[in-house]
C-alpha cells in the first residue's frame, strides 16, 4: 500500500466571459497525473514555470480546488476531505513554501508560528507546548532563544527553517516542499537540504520535492517525474531521467543544465545543438495534433514516458 | 595578441550611509577587463558584486553612497565625469542588463520605442533607420517576429522574451562593454540556455567585453573567460575559468563548490552537502581587518591567516587573498584524519 496515490487528477480553472460572466473555456492547470509516493521516498517534481507542478502540490494539500480524480492517503480515499480542517489527512500532510518571506506571518513570534499546528490538533499546556517548541527548534538547528524573536529577525536560510519546524510539528508523513531552496544562496541552500534529509531519516518522511532545478533534484530525489503543459512527459527513477531520457522534453531539460567543467564546453553546445534540432524536427513524434503531451507508456518496471 | 584592456578598476571602495556613518559595501576591489573577454563575478547575496556593477554605472544614488577609487573606461576616469559626460557613454559606450525585466523596462512604452530611445540619444539616425535597427536588433536577440514584438508592450511579453528585448536595448549601440547582472537568474532552465547561448554569439559578433555577475557557478562554467569570486565586499580568488574550475584555492571558494549539489552527491541517503559554517555577516557588522573568511573557519588556526591580506599570485594570473588557502582543509577531513591516528 502507497501512502500517497494520486489517480488521474485535474485542475482546471474557468475562463468567464461576456456581460453574464459565463464560463467559455478552461485553463488545464494539471490535465490528467497519476502517481503514487512509498513511506519513506521523495518524489521529485520538475517542470519549469507554468507547467502546473505547484498547482499540482497545493491540489493536493487543498489550497486548490481539484476538479476531478482522487487522492488516497494511506489506502484510504480522502479526496472529500482535501481541505477541510482538522482531519486526519491535514495532520498527515504539511507543507513547506518557497517564499520565505510571504509564508511566515510577521506579526506572531516563532513560538506562535511553530506552535499554531501544535494548538489546532492536541490540547498541550503552555509548558509542554513550549518544550515540543524548543524541540522542534532544535532539529532544525535552532536555539530556544529564537522562539520569542520575529520573522523579520532572521536570515533566509533561518526562515526556511522555521518553515520546516513548523511542517514538522504535527510528525506529518508527507512533506509537499514546493520550491523550498530556490530563493536561498547556495551554502544556505545546502544546509537547508542537508536538514531536509536528516529529518526525513529521523520521521522517515515522504517528500513531494516540487523545483525546477534539476541539480537539487539529483541530489534530493530517488524518483522523478517531468511535467510539462500539466501532464507527465516522463517518470522513472533518478539513473532512468538523467542516463536515459527518452521523451525530447526530458531530454531538453537535461541538456540545458550547466556543465561545471568549463573544458567541456564545446561538447555541452554540440550536445544541446543536437538535442535543439531532435525536438524542431520530431516534435510531432512527441506531442499530439492539439499540442498536447500523450498518455504515458510503460517502458520497464517503473519507467513510464508519454508517447503515441 | 595583445588585447587591450577596456576596464580597469583600481581600489574601488563603494560605501553606503547608514545611520549617519559609512560602510564600504564593496571594499578595494580592482580588476581589469580586456576586450573581447568575459569575466565574471560570482558571489552570494550580499558580497557586493551588483553595487560593484551599479558603481561602474553611477547609478548609486549619491545621497547616501561614497564612491571612491579610480574606475578606468578606455583610459577615462568615470567617477571624474559629469553627468552629461557620463550620460555619453552610459547606453553608447556601455550596456547594461539587469536581472529582471519586467522592473527595469518601462510599462508604459511599446519595446519598440524602448529600443529607439537610446539610438535617439546616441545616434543620428532618422526616424525610419531606427525603426528599422530596433527590427534588426530584435531579430538578432532571436524574437521570431520583430514586427509584432515591436508594438507590444512588456506585460505581453514572456521572461524569455523580455529579457532578449533587454539585451537588444543594451546592445543597441554596439557597446564595447556590457555589464549584465544575474542576466538569467529570473528564467528557466532552457531558457537560460538560450540567453547564455545568445550572448555568447552577440558578443563574437560585436566584440565586446562583458562583466557577467552571478551567483550561479553553472552560469559562470559556461560563459566566463576569467572569474573573480567575491565574498564580503572583497575579491578573495581571480583566475583564469580553467584554471579555477580544476585548482580551486581560496576556502571560500573551495567551499561553496562543495555545497553544490552534483551528479554524484545525493547517490545514497547518507550523502550530506558541504555546509558554510555561520552566516555572512551583515554590513553593519562586518570587520574590516584581517582575512573576512575566516570567522567561517574557526578550525583553521588563527597565525595561518594574515593581519593585512594581500594576494599572492599563484600562478600566472590566478590571484588568492591571505594565506590561509595553504593551510585549509575542510573540517570533515581533519575528522577522518584523527580517525586514522
Amino acid at each position: 500500500m502507497s501512502l500517497l496515490e494520486i489517480k488521474d487528477l485535474k485542475v482546471y480553472y474557468p475562463i468567464r466571459g461576456g456581460i453574464l460572466g459565463r464560463t467559455i473555456g478552461y485553463v488545464k492547470a494539471v490535465d490528467g497525473i497519476s502517481f503514487t509516493i512509498e513511506e519513506g521516498e521523495t518524489l521529485g517534481l520538475v517542470g519549469e514555470s507554468g507547467s502546473g507542478k505547484s498547482t499540482t502540490g497545493k491540489a493536493i494539500i487543498g489550497l486548490e480546488r481539484i476538479t476531478q480524480g482522487r487522492i488516497l492517503f494511506a489506502g484510504e480515499n480522502i479526496t472529500k476531505y482535501v481541505g477541510k480542517n482538522h482531519s486526519p489527512y491535514r495532520r498527515g500532510v504539511q507543507m513547506i513554501f518557497q517564499d520565505v518571506y510571504s509564508s511566515l506571518n510577521p506579526k506572531k513570534r516563532v513560538l506562535d508560528i511553530v506552535a499554531e499546528p501544535l494548538r489546532n490538533f492536541e490540547t498541550l499546556t503552555k509548558a509542554e507546548e513550549r518544550k515540543r517548541v524548543d524541540e522542534l527548534l532544535d532539529i532544525v538547528g535552532l536555539s530556544p532563544e529564537t522562539a520569542i524573536k520575529y520573522p523579520h529577525e532572521f536570515s533566509g536560510g533561518q526562515r526556511q527553517r522555521i518553515g520546516i519546524a513548523r511542517a514538522i510539528a504535527l510528525r506529518p508523513r508527507l512533506i509537499i516542499a514546493d520550491e523550498p531552496v530556490s530563493a536561498l544562496d547556495l551554502s544556505v541552500q545546502a544546509q537547508v537540504l542537508n536538514y531536509m534529509k536528516d529529518i526525513q531519516q529521523h520521521f522517515k518522511l515522504a517528500y513531494l520535492f516540487i523545483s525546477h532545478d534539476l541539480g537539487v533534484v539529483q541530489h534530493m530525489c530517488s524518483n522523478i517525474a517531468i511535467m510539462h503543459r500539466g501532464r507527465f512527459v516522463e517518470q522513472g527513477n533518478k539513473e532512468d531521467i538523467f542516463n536515459n531520457p527518452v521523451h525530447i522534453y526530458t531530454k531538453r531539460l537535461i541538456a540545458a543544465i550547466p556543465d561545471m567543467d568549463p573544458s567541456k564546453r564545446e561538447e555541452t553546445q554540440v550536445f544541446r545543438d543536437q538535442v535543439s534540432l531532435e525536438y524542431d524536427r520530431n516534435f510531432h513524434k512527441y506531442y499530439t495534433a492539439k499540442n498536447q503531451v500523450y498518455d504515458l507508456k510503460k517502458l520497464s518496471d517503473n519507467h513510464y514516458v508519454a508517447l503515441p | 595578441m595583445i588585447e587591450k584592456e577596456l576596464l580597469k578598476i583600481n581600489n574601488l571602495v563603494t560605501s553606503f550611509r547608514i545611520n549617519g556613518k559609512y560602510y564600504p559595501a564593496v571594499d578595494g576591489v580592482s580588476l581589469r577587463v580586456k576586450e573581447n573577454e568575459v569575466f565574471a563575478i560570482v558571489g552570494e547575496s550580499g558580497c557586493g558584486k551588483s553595487a560593484l556593477a551599479l558603481s561602474i554605472m553611477n547609478l548609486h544614488n549619491p545621497a547616501f553612497t561614497k564612491i571612491e577609487g579610480k574606475i578606468f573606461f578606455k583610459g577615462q576616469d568615470l567617477l571624474k565625469l559629469n553627468l552629461t559626460e557620463l550620460n555619453k557613454i552610459r547606453g553608447r559606450d556601455i550596456g547594461m542588463i539587469f536581472q529582471d525585466p519586467l522592473t527595469a523596462l518601462n510599462p508604459l512604452m511599446k519595446i519598440g520605442a524602448q529600443i529607439e530611445e537610446s539610438l535617439t540619444f546616441h545616434t543620428n539616425l532618422s526616424g525610419k533607420e531606427k525603426q528599422r535597427r530596433a527590427m534588426e536588433l530584435l531579430e538578432g536577440v532571436g524574437i521570431e517576429n520583430p514586427s509584432l514584438t515591436y508594438d507590444q508592450f512588456p506585460h505581453e511579453l514572456s521572461g524569455g522574451m523580455r529579457q532578449r528585448a533587454m539585451i537588444s536595448i543594451a546592445l543597441a549601440c554596439k557597446p564595447s562593454l556590457v555589464i549584465a547582472d544575474e542576466p538569467t537568474t529570473a528564467l528557466d532552465v532552457t531558457i537560460q540556455a538560450q540567453i547564455l547561448d545568445l550572448l555568447k554569439k552577440l558578443q563574437k559578433e560585436i566584440k565586446s567585453g562583458i562583466i557577467l555577475i552571478t551567483h550561479d557557478l553553472g552560469v559562470v562554467a559556461e560563459m566566463a573567460d576569467r572569474v573573480a569570486v567575491m565574498y564580503a565586499g572583497q575579491i578573495v580568488e581571480t583566475a583564469d575559468v580553467h584554471e579555477l574550475f580544476s585548482n580551486p584555492l581560496h576556502p571560500y571558494t573551495r567551499s561553496l563548490m562543495a555545497s553544490m549539489p552534483s551528479k554524484a552527491s545525493g547517490d545514497t541517503q547518507e550523502d550530506r552537502l558541504h555546509v558554510i559554517q555561520g552566516m555572512v555577516p551583515s554590513l553593519l557588522l562586518q570587520k574590516r581587518d584581517g582575512c573576512r573568511f575566516s570567522p567561517r573557519i574557526p578550525w583553521i588556526a588563527s597565525y595561518y591567516h594574515e593581519e593585512n591580506p594581500v594576494y599572492h599570485e599563484v600562478r600566472p594570473g590566478h590571484h588568492v587573498l591571505c594565506t590561509c588557502f595553504r593551510h585549509f582543509h575542510f573540517k570533515e577531513e581533519r575528522r577522518k584524519s584523527r580517525v586514522i591516528t
